[in-house]
């Protein structure tokens, strides 16, 4: 008896710890990573990693109460508002125009890749034209000079 | 041990409110507020336990509710200048802030 409510304590100590570590890490990464991009992967580890184990750890501590269950809804609700908001502000953002750093899809980065690329393929005169195929090929060709370029 | 939890919390909530102050993009902020409301409701259930009073899991579970909203709200008013009826008004193109 006493030994299985050691072991039960112990266990619920190490989540809140781990969820402790995990709450630390997203949040130094959303300090350090360079652009919107990297941060969401930091901001999704504090909403998925770090929220399940201290929750878990709190339902472990609370032993089955009334607790344990408003524990269980808190953390239903946020694994599943999480997810879905981190989603919403990438979505609001790349409709916006926000763009990763060397993206070949991005118009005016594939514009500008594409302009000052020394001709492999197709000319970057193309691209300037507008429509859906001159768009490709620019795209492409942009593709091309990066991957020329980045080593 | 709840106050390494409760402190761990803390330190992270500070981090997240350099970004939210420091963010770039309109989409940092957001970002950082989202996350900010998740520790704010994970940090009202660690205080509830170190206080004895685990009543406060019914104001962390409102709170869960409202940040999400929030977000969303905060995410469509910025798309469309609006946040009732969205016809009225054209969605914004690129090139904003």
């Amino acid at each position: 008896m006493s030994v299985s409510a050691t072991i039960t304590d112990l266990a619920g100590w190490i989540l809140l710890v781990s969820g402790s570590a995990f709450v630390l890490i997203g949040a130094f990464g959303l300090i350090r990573f360079p652009d919107f991009w990297s941060r969401l992967h930091a901001a999704s580890v504090i909403d998925s990693a770090g929220m399940i184990l201290l929750v878990a750890g709190m339902i472990v501590q609370a032993g089955p109460t009334l607790v344990a269950v408003k524990l269980v809804l808190i953390g239903v609700f946020l694994f599943l508002t999480g997810p879905t908001g981190t989603h919403a502000v990438a979505n609001a953002a790349l409709v916006t125009g926000l763009r990763p750093p060397g993206d070949d899809a991005a118009p005016r980065d594939a514009a500008a890749s594409a302009a000052e690329g020394t001709g492999s393929g197709a000319p970057g005169g193309a691209d300037g034209a507008g429509g859906a195929s001159g768009g490709a090929a620019g795209a492409d060709g942009a593709g091309g000079a990066n991957a020329g370029g980045n080593p | 041990m709840f106050v390494v939890g409760a402190g761990a919390l803390l330190i992270a909530m500070g981090l997240v409110l350099y970004r939210l102050y420091a963010g770039p993009t309109l989409y940092d902020r957001v970002l950082a507020v989202n996350a900010f409301g998740t520790l704010t409701v994970l940090f009202i259930g660690v205080l509830g336990f170190l206080s004895g009073r685990p009543d406060f899991l019914d104001i962390a579970l409102l709170y869960a509710l409202i940040n999400f909203v929030g977000t969303i709200a905060v995410l469509k008013f910025f798309r469309y200048r609006a946040i009732g009826d969205v016809s009225a008004s054209p969605p914004r193109q690129e090139g904003q802030e």
